[in-house]
């Protein structure tokens, strides 16, 4: 290796695709990644003037340290792991479906219909029944109008799920404006839905957490053991090759879609029903989207949903905690909520490839040899 | 480092996760020579050439380019160190004229002068014997067109090392042996070249040195005069093997599919195919030969209902309360043809983007046409998951298990998974488009064993494929397809490949002059003109259809019975 050699250099720095990590180094990382998010919102914490040990300790006592806050815990888990898993249904069929906000919406407020008007007329179980299959008949149609004109059009079906959020949103501020208006409120709010239509308490929250855990069973099964299952697969992995094996793509696209949108219709029923009582703009919690992540990072597994779904509800639930204890404004808990994000979704990266920097590779090392 | 090498790379290794594409690969090229890379697919031919024109960093070793060590760190590296190379995908602007993307990217003044590079572009093509039209635009012209845009793209950006990755594989033997003149004209000219390719009789006629590679390996370099087909084969594979196919003989069967005037349109609304018509038999092999983009596409996917038809009709041999019909099956979905009791199997040319789920396991995959089966929600995997173990076994597909991942697998490896899981449904027709492509040697011969088994078994088999030599072996029948039309129908044992070629460039849409097809007559008489034997039938493609159909039936059984006596 003479010096009158062409003067250029290795690169910097190089992605080299790995697919032989194994689980438990896979998983090595992530925990790695956890805590350097930890440390990470450790400095944003030491730099608004607090101890990060005690504000991390009462996060998670703020979520798990009494009844009380374990309940309120597992009320914000409910909707959120139910629209992932609607959610998770219709992404293993590639059709990116951002509508879980309006299909929530669209589903209360088809409850609201029967809650807030004929409450007289039926007793409770039959009430409530009402007002569940309205609910997911109505999330389910709103879920089925984006995948009616992909089938047919091929529309794209981003763009179109995320306005229907919109529309469904103008729609309730216009029931609660006007039509559906709390009779004798000077504020526009909807009236409160009467003890009869409520749902039951078990273990202190509403049994919608019971639900949640037997769809999260049954959507495992449905993913992984039965034909509709495998259709849903094959039509997103290859929309060909499920021509080809004799699979009414359109079909199985709408089909698809009427059970994500029906799901989400449930859970706006359930918070309807069994948390808010009334609907507002707030019904959703946003969870339309973060279950976006959930199940993204969850991998589409259902039970894996169940572990990030109850993670994301304890953040939000401690940084309530925190902003009250510390007089930490609500961006800065936000702010550590998504530190903890990034770390984790950024160390996904790091699991597939591998960074080699310029005189660490395996080709420098050989040259050390050489010299 | 003497001053006739051009390219000298030593001690290349390249890993891709555990997959070693390359290891320890050494590779010169002299000035002025063509050095053919040789090596089945998966040897590492391309890998090693892609580190060449920065398309991948190598992992360990060194180039030398013209005696001066280098890093190639992209393709802007090589192309300022005068290396361009072809790639088998045209990366062309279909909207640009040829000289439009001949100059894109090229620094120069903010205006650029039609004229002047028009003019450049013209004397680049004189120099080597180009044919080309500067003006015309790209989304005008023939692959082979393309593919002379990008050899004068990289000679005007000022390339001397030329690298041409299977060149050959999309055109006509004519248009070969065109590309192989103007190969040797640069080669004069002092350029030197690499030609990428698995065919050997292109390297003997084309290349000055061989080099050959095997599983990532070096093999040996060798000059291509002092070497012959069967011991480069021998290098490549590993071991001596037999580069014939067995055509076994067997009386012809029943007529099982029938194809009757059948029109496609393609995306762009022009005829895909046009009054297509043809017959095979139980216990034979038609060959369907036709240059790239022939109709070969929407003829199969239009027999197996996958493509829309604007016209014709396609008849399956059926029973009809065990009385023997022919079914139509037009633009019925391929469940509602096996629903009727029909069993058509079909080897799509794209395997993992139709034929197979390449994210899902054997398992998965072999169940794909049978998972309706059985009642009630569930999916039974008990059964697929056993005819996954008994295929491995049986095809020797090398794979970890019914559990493995088929887009993990190897070409050959993937191909077995779907010609088995299509032979398994016992089909009575089975189609299969171009089955051997981007395989080794050893598993193309697997298939054609495959072929031959069903053909034996009584199977109507359909091979649709690219390599005239292989199908001249290997059909009883050959059907010509020259854009979209059926230019004949001829006996493999007697016609020549030149003929054979001729009939695959026919232009039939003049002689028909439009709407109406050619009178057999006259299409007779243009196959006597290329020296087909009037006896083959050629007017089996076109014309009236019902009768000239059996014609081919006849024709066929009494070809079969003439075969037959030694």
């Amino acid at each position: 290796m003479s010096q009158k050699q062409r003067k250029g250099r290795e690169p910097l720095i190089r992605m080299v695709k790995r697919d032989d990590l194994s689980t438990r180094r896979a998983w090595c990382y992530r925990g790695i990644a956890f805590v350097l998010a930890l440390i990470t919102g450790g400095l944003l914490i030491l730099a608004l003037g607090h101890n990060p040990f005690s504000v991390y300790r009462d996060m998670v006592v703020g979520a798990w340290g009494s009844a009380t806050v374990i309940r309120e815990t597992i009320k914000l888990t409910v909707p959120l792991l139910i629209t992932s898993l609607a959610l998770a249904l219709a992404f293993k069929m590639q059709f990116w479906n951002i509508g879980g906000e309006g299909q929530i919406m669209v589903g209360a407020m088809a409850a609201g219909l029967f809650g807030f008007f004929a409450a007289e007329i039926f007793s409770t179980p039959v009430l409530i029944g009402l007002m569940l299959v309205a609910g997911m008949i109505a999330g389910g149609i709103y879920g089925l109008i984006p995948a009616f004109f992909k089938a047919k059009w091929n529309t794209n079906e981003t763009l179109f799920t995320l306005m229907l959020n919109y529309v469904a949103l103008a729609f309730l501020k216009f029931l609660m404006n006007g039509p559906w208006k709390a009779p004798g409120s000077s504020f526009p709010k909807m009236p409160m839905l009467v003890p009869g239509g409520r749902l039951e308490q078990v273990l202190g929250v509403h049994w919608g957490w019971i639900l949640a855990l037997v769809l999260v069973v049954v959507a495992w099964f449905y993913f992984n053991k039965t034909k509709q299952g495998y259709e849903v697969t094959v039509v997103g992995k290859s929309q060909d090759t499920a021509r080809y094996a004799g699979i009414n793509v359109k079909r199985v696209i709408m089909r698809t879609m009427f059970i994500s949108g029906a799901l989400c219709g449930l859970v706006g029923m359930l918070q309807f029903a069994g948390a808010d009582y009334t609907i507002t703009e707030g019904i959703t919690g946003g969870v339309g989207f973060t279950a976006i992540m959930v199940a993204w990072l969850a991998k589409m597994n259902p039970y894996g949903m169940v572990v990030v779904s109850v993670f994301i509800a304890m953040l939000e639930r401690g940084s309530n905690t925190i902003q009250t204890i510390y007089k930490i404004p609500a961006s800065a808990s936000d702010l550590l909520i998504g530190i903890i994000l990034f770390f984790m979704l950024g160390c996904e990266f790091f699991i597939r490839y591998r960074i080699v920097v310029r005189g660490r590779g395996p080709r420098s090392r050989e040259e050390a040899g050489h010299a | 480092m003497t001053d006739t090498v051009a390219v000298c790379m030593e001690h290349i290794t390249k890993t891709f996760g555990k997959v070693c594409a390359n290891r320890d690969v050494s590779l010169d090229l002299r000035r002025g020579e063509i050095l053919a890379l040789l090596g089945e697919n998966g040897s590492g031919k391309t890998s090693l050439v892609n580190m060449l024109s920065g398309i991948y960093f190598p992992d360990s070793g060194e180039i030398f380019v013209h005696g001066k060590r280098v890093m190639i760190r992209s393709p802007k590296d090589a192309s300022n160190l005068g290396i361009g190379m072809i790639h088998q995908h045209f990366k062309l602007v279909e909207v640009f004229s040829a000289a439009e993307n001949i100059v894109l990217g090229q620094p120069g003044s903010l205006f650029m002068s039609k004229k002047r590079i028009e003019a450049e572009v013209a004397a680049l093509a004189q120099r080597y014997g180009f044919e080309i039209d500067p003006a015309k635009k790209v989304y005008a012209m023939s692959v082979s067109e393309k593919q002379t845009v990008e050899i004068i793209k990289i000679l005007y950006r000022g390339a001397d090392i030329l690298i041409l990755d299977e060149p050959t594989a999309v055109l006509t033997p004519h248009e070969t042996e065109k590309l192989f003149a103007v190969m040797r004209k640069m080669k004069d000219d002092g350029k030197s070249l690499i030609i990428i390719t698995h065919k050997l009789g292109e390297v003997m006629a084309v290349s000055d040195r061989v080099e050959v590679l095997r599983k990532g390996e070096y093999i040996a370099t060798v000059n291509t005069r002092d070497t012959g087909q069967a011991e480069l084969t021998e290098m490549m594979v590993g071991r001596p093997i037999s580069l014939r196919i067995e055509r076994p003989e067997r009386p012809v069967g029943e007529e099982r599919l029938q194809v009757v005037d059948l029109s496609c349109l393609n995306a762009e609304g022009f005829k895909a195919l046009d009054k297509v018509s043809f017959s095979v038999f139980g216990g034979e092999i038609l060959g369907i030969a036709g240059i790239a983009g022939s109709g070969q596409k929407e003829l199969c996917e239009s027999v197996a209902g996958l493509y829309p038809s604007i016209g014709g009709a396609v008849l399956m041999k059926s029973e009809y309360e065990g009385e023997p019909v022919m079914e139509p099956i037009l633009g019925l979905k391929p469940d509602v043809v096996s629903s009727k009791g029909i069993s058509m199997a079909f080897v799509p040319e794209d395997r993992l983007g139709m034929g197979l789920v390449a994210s899902l396991d054997i398992t998965d995959n072999v169940m794909l046409r049978s998972y309706k089966n059985g009642r009630g929600p569930f999916v039974d995997r008990k059964r697929p998951r056993a005819l996954a173990e008994y295929l491995i076994e049986q095809l020797e597909i090398v794979a970890t298990g019914p559990g493995a991942i088929v887009g993990r697998l190897s070409g050959g490896n993937v191909q077995k998974v779907l010609i088995g899981r299509e032979i398994a449904q016992d089909p009575t027709v089975l189609m299969v488009a171009y089955p051997v492509r981007g395989l080794d040697i050893n598993s193309s011969y697997k298939i054609y064993d495959l072929l031959n088994e069903q053909k034996k078994k009584g199977v109507a088999v359909v091979f649709i494929g690219e390599d005239l030599d292989v199908l001249l072996e290997l059909s009883d029948r050959l059907l010509v397809l020259s854009g979209g039309r059926v230019s004949g129908v001829v006996d493999p044992r007697t016609v020549t490949k030149e003929e054979v070629g001729l009939m695959m460039v026919q232009d039939l849409s003049r002689a028909s002059d439009g709407e109406e097809a050619p009178p057999p007559e006259q299409l007779r008489l243009d196959l006597q003109m290329q020296g087909v034997r009037p006896g083959d039938d050629p007017g089996s493609g076109l014309g009236d259809v019902p009768h000239s159909t059996q014609n081919v039936a006849s024709d066929g059984h009494s070809d079969g019975a003439e075969r037959r006596e030694p």
